[in-house]
């Protein structure tokens, strides 16, 4: 057997970086042996439900518990009054703001938290909530996001009215939360005066919600004896809610225990503190037991979080070759009753700026008004980062409204335009340097393998018989991996992330990271990266996350920071290891560091054949024969703050048949390549890219939260709500190139969001296409068989 | 998401949950569930008693007597999709089956608890109309048959009388000539119909000798397209007597605004889904 085959096989044998190695936390899932929050049982343990509002917008006239209080089994009834004296009846938001966790003295959407019924168990606590007598005298509503700020509108935040001086600006109105502006106005409102070609394109981007299948829930345990609080959470990013609990509570931090179990999907819904934590916090320290506070699917369409509701316009000014020389974005934000938008603190719009996309953009303005309405409070990053959706949802559409005005086809329209791939790494002028892309390579490899002019040709003889069929394509640009400290905090703390690395004697592996997986494989791809870096198995590799008393503090798991962070600490912290083991191999090989070549899994002489020693070897003698001078022991931790953000990218094309007579649409053909640097686990890269497809295709074809003109909301249940089954699900092809981050230790960009990003507006392009021979340039979402319907008729387009 | 406190009943016999109906006035009987305990769990309904019906043998078994196919109220969904008998003797019940809900449901939800419960958008009120089925009721006043036609009389509210249970459903077994057709537009796997029609046509050569036209969800009750039938019996159907026909039931459809449409969109979807299931079933006549 020769040397390389030797290798080669010891290399697969790690089963590392680039195998498709099936997921470690598979085999408990699918035997139903994970273990959620709602699994924990704590002995004495109290259950926690919510009286809600049945109004939008009301004013609480009296509360009466008496009725529920004199029903056997219930222990508590709390309301804002009962918070008032712990300060806790508001809390603060991640975006500067404050929100009612029992609303104080009115009610500012429906479904609002009201009171809080604490019972020995869940059965009674529910039937105590329809004895608590609630008296509201009603309120005008807001709904409509465009009348916030009308001088007659009913004022929302009685609490803020006269403090003008936002937490990102000066508030134009009582129902203005910030004005957030990037780019050169003047200089891009002076070349869109002088241009060959200005396009407008007004478009809105639907509230809808992430809707994992588990919902939010907490089971808070404070012991009096020790003061410390234990609070199983199904968070995103448990180590933040510890600061912040600690921060609320006043209790110290290192009493406090936040831990996130098995999650059952996040997707953004899993960053905020809710109002239920904060109650079953507060209930578990005045009452000395633990209380359990887990949402129904209700509760969950309803009040935790809703992502998008952004009223955008896109607008272009190019030359007649369709050169883009500037781009204009106004966005009007409905944030909601209170503004819990999970950014970063400095962006109260997210990373909206990252809008010029794909595309080499000379000078652009971006301007964003934030807004109270009778909503729920959210704005969550729904399996993106920080509203780069809206972003690629109106740089996307406005490129199709351009290149449908020049008539140039939308393929060519965009190549014109592309960042070269000499040009990266590329400085944005809205401020960021995409890192590294080839977008013309993805662009032509997407539109062979779909014969894209045979398409073409197809779609015009069908518009000759009167079928309508689209074509939609996307090349979208995605900003991950929150971000450099320089920029990216949340309350204060830079969005770094971190890993411990112990190699035990016998040389397998614990690690810990500050992220935490909710259906990413975390546990699976950490350990394919140590695997590579240490020449360990990866089988032998164990990975932890989410006990805030064991894993490094980090910024956790959104925005697809997971691998361009926390995999970035991972591998850097794997080297600091192998630093140290070489040091060691060095010692034990009687050579000096510089006469070691590292090999797969071993030190090996240079120029001495067997004269070697593997890690295995290096790890035991950590423990008992190290160089004099150095501390026994084989571990590291890193805390990486990111250079820089990682620009993924992807070109999307999709194929649509509408059915003039019911407006359905059928996705014939959905072909997507991504790019997301060094591709890790290939499988789970696929899985994560299905899963985004299908959230994609759920949000532009049917997922929304609508609301009646009173604020009521229309479709909380799963009925309503559109969850794509395997029936719905169109057949998706998967494409990739890999242009690796240059500033990433392996190369990684991150890859779980793309496929929502990009898809949506895909989806969105080829509806709207099957229409563009007729004059129409857009189409709101969600494109739903009656929506669609409506757009056939008004073009008259069935007899 | 959690119901009010209730009293459970579990029935040993046809006899058993008559009697005990006759009890309690607010009880309600539970077949599969798949109407009442949502409802519950909403508190929209809050009934003092359940009355269990799943372990009483009598409600099962499919059979065929003379030229009626026999299918026992608490065959499930997937029971009767699956049952060869069904398939041969009336296939519009297979196939219309197969787009009721999705295949959990279809294994708890039962075919007599679809059609006693009186909801518009259930698939098979509509069904037993176009099959001209009858129903097997029985109550303390003893055993009756009664025809679907007239059966259903609004939005929850049927020809059923107070202390009656539905034991079985009879339909006429598929004779020479004749052919199904059915089409629903829902808007995802589980949903209640936008608009659903069942047709039953009987063929002579090209000419429709009698047809009837079942309507799912686009009124108070499921009803039969009886102007749209009238003007079709006895002719050759050609594309322009269907477009008639669809006008006909455009107008017949009362349908109530929800997010699945308009009343006009419901009522288009309606005469659309009508008119592919009257092509279905000619073609199926042919067969």
């Amino acid at each position: 057997m020769s040397e390389a085959t030797t290798k080669q096989e010891r290399e697969a044998a790690l089963e590392g970086m680039g195998c498709s190695k099936k997921r470690k936390e598979d085999a408990r899932f699918i035997q139903g042996t994970g273990r959620y929050t709602d699994d924990i049982k704590l002995p004495g343990m109290l259950y926690a439900d919510m009286v809600r509002s049945p109004y939008a917008h009301a004013r609480i006239k009296s509360i009466n518990k008496d009725e529920a209080l004199a029903l056997p089994g219930v222990i508590a009834v709390l309301t804002a009054e009962d918070l008032k004296p712990l300060s806790l009846h508001w809390m603060p938001t991640l975006a500067g703001d404050v929100q009612a966790v029992l609303a104080d003295e009115k009610v500012h959407f429906q479904y609002q938290e009201v009171a809080v019924v604490i019972a020995e168990d869940r059965y009674i606590a529910a039937d105590a909530v329809d004895l608590v007598q609630v008296e509201y005298e009603e309120l005008p509503p807001l709904v409509d996001a465009h009348k916030a700020m009308d001088p007659d509108a009913p004022i929302l935040r009685e609490d803020l009215v006269g403090k003008m001086e936002g937490a990102h600006s000066v508030r134009k109105h009582d129902n203005h939360i910030f004005n957030w502006q990037a780019g050169d106005k003047d200089a891009t409102d002076r070349v869109f005066d002088h241009a060959d070609v200005v396009v407008s394109q007004d478009m809105y981007y639907h509230r809808v919600h992430p809707c994992p299948l588990e919902t939010c829930g907490s089971v808070a345990s404070f012991d009096k004896v020790n003061g410390h609080l234990t609070v199983y959470l199904t968070s995103q990013a448990p180590h933040v809610v510890r600061t912040v609990v600690s921060m609320l509570s006043g209790i110290p931090e290192s009493k406090v225990r936040i831990v996130s179990p098995d999650i059952g999907g996040g997707f953004g819904n899993k960053v905020g503190i809710y109002p239920g934590y904060v109650c079953a916090i507060v209930a578990s320290i005045v009452l000395g037991v633990p209380v359990k506070w887990v949402e129904d699917r209700m509760e969950n369409l309803s009040t935790t979080a809703f992502a998008r509701d952004y009223h955008m316009t896109g607008e272009i000014a190019a030359d007649s070759n369709g050169i883009i020389k500037a781009l204009r974005v106004n966005v009007l934000a409905d944030h909601g009753a209170f503004d819990a938008c999970a950014d970063p603190s400095k962006f109260p719009a997210g990373l909206m700026h990252i809008c010029t996309g794909s595309y080499d953009v000379p000078v652009a303005h971006v301007n964003v008004d934030g807004v109270y309405t009778n909503k729920a409070p959210g704005g969550v990053a729904y399996r993106c980062s920080f509203r780069v959706t809206e972003a690629v949802y109106v740089i996307e559409r406005t490129m199709d409204v351009l290149a449908q005005k020049l008539n140039i086809d939308k393929a060519e329209i965009r190549r014109r335009n592309f960042v070269k791939a000499e040009q990266f790494p590329y400085d944005t002028c809205l401020g960021w340097q995409l890192d590294s892309g080839d977008y013309h390579t993805a662009l032509d490899k997407v539109l062979d393998a779909v014969d894209y002019p045979a398409l073409r040709k197809e779609q015009e003889e069908k518009r000759a018989k009167g079928e309508l069929m689209g074509i939609g394509l996307v090349t979208f640009t995605e900003i991950v991996g929150a971000g450099p400290s320089r920029n990216c905090d949340i309350l204060g703390v830079g969005m770094f992330d971190s890993a411990e690395i112990r190699v035990h004697p016998t040389g397998s592996v614990m690690a810990r990271m500050g992220t935490i997986t909710q259906g990413q494989g975390h546990q699976t791809t950490y350990a394919q990266i140590i695997a590579s870096e240490l020449g360990i198995t990866s089988d032998e590799i164990s990975i932890e996350e989410g006990d805030t008393d064991t894993a490094p503090y980090g910024l956790g798991t959104y925005g697809s920071r997971s691998t361009p962070v926390g995999g970035a600490a991972t591998a850097v912290a794997a080297r600091k290891i192998q630093a140290k083991a070489r040091k060691i191999a060095a010692h034990l090989l009687e050579v000096s560091e510089d006469d070691l070549d590292w090999e797969v899994d071993r030190f090996k002489v240079k120029g001495v054949p067997g004269q070697e020693k593997t890690m295995k070897e290096i790890a035991w003698a950590a423990y008992n024969n190290v160089p004099e001078g150095m501390e026994p022991g084989l571990e590291a931790v890193d805390y990486y703050d990111p250079p820089n953000f990682t620009y993924p990218y992807g070109v999307y094309l999709c194929v649509v048949d509408i059915d003039k007579h019911t407006g359905e649409t059928h996705v014939r053909r959905f072909y997507a390549l991504d790019d997301c640097g060094t591709r890790i686990n290939p499988m789970i890269i696929d899985g994560q890219i299905h899963g985004g497809l299908n959230e994609g295709f759920a949000v532009a074809m049917g997922q929304e939260l609508p609301f009646d003109k009173q604020g009521n909301l229309l479709g909380n249940t799963l009925m309503d709500y559109f969850v794509p089954t395997f029936v719905e699900t169109p057949h998706w092809e998967t494409d990739y190139t890999v242009t690796p981050s240059p500033h990433h230790p392996i190369g990684a960009k991150g890859v779980a969001e793309s496929p929502h990003v990009g898809s949506i507006p895909c989806f969105t392009s080829a509806v709207v296409d099957a229409f563009s021979h007729l004059g129409i340039t857009h189409m709101d979402m969600p494109h739903n068989a009656y929506r669609v319907w409506q757009q056939i008729q008004e073009l008259e387009l069935t007899e | 998401m959690i119901p009010s406190e209730f009293e459970y009943h579990k029935a040993t016999s046809i006899q058993d949950a008559i009697a005990k109906l006759a009890e309690n006035d607010e009880a309600k009987i539970i077949a599969g569930g798949h109407s009442l305990l949502p409802m519950m769990k909403l508190r929209f309904a809050e009934p003092p008693c359940l009355i269990d019906i799943n372990g009483i043998e009598e409600l099962r078994g499919i059979s065929v007597e003379g030229d009626m196919l026999v299918i026992g109220a608490m065959n499930t969904e997937n029971e009767v999709l699956n049952s060869p008998l069904v398939q041969e003797k009336c296939s519009l019940l297979t196939e219309a089956i197969k787009l009721v809900a999705d295949p959990q449901v279809r294994n708890r939800g039962t075919i007599g608890g679809d059609v006693a419960h009186g909801d518009p958008g259930n698939d098979h009120p509509a069904i037993m109309l176009a099959l001209d089925a009858e129903l097997v009721l029985e109550g303390p006043d003893g055993k009756r048959t009664t025809p679907a036609n007239g059966f259903f009389l609004g939005t929850y509210w049927t020809g059923m009388e107070e202390g009656e249970l539905l034991t079985q459903i009879r339909v006429p077994v598929r004779e020479q000539g004749v052919g199904y057709g059915y089409a629903k537009l829902k808007r995802k796997t589980g949903d209640y119909a936008v608009a659903g029609s069942p047709v039953y046509v009987k063929m002579n050569g090209d000419t429709v000798s009698d047809i009837r036209i079942g309507l799912t969800n686009v009124g108070p009750c499921a009803f039969r397209a009886e102007a749209a039938e009238n003007l079709l019996r006895g002719n050759v159907i050609t594309d322009d007597l269907l477009k008639e026909a669809g006008a006909l039931i455009i107008d017949a459809c009362d349908p109530a605004e929800d997010l699945r449409g308009s009343p006009e969109y419901k009522s288009h979807m309606a005469a659309e889904m009508a008119k592919r299931a009257i092509r279905q079933a000619i073609e199926d006549a042919r067969n």
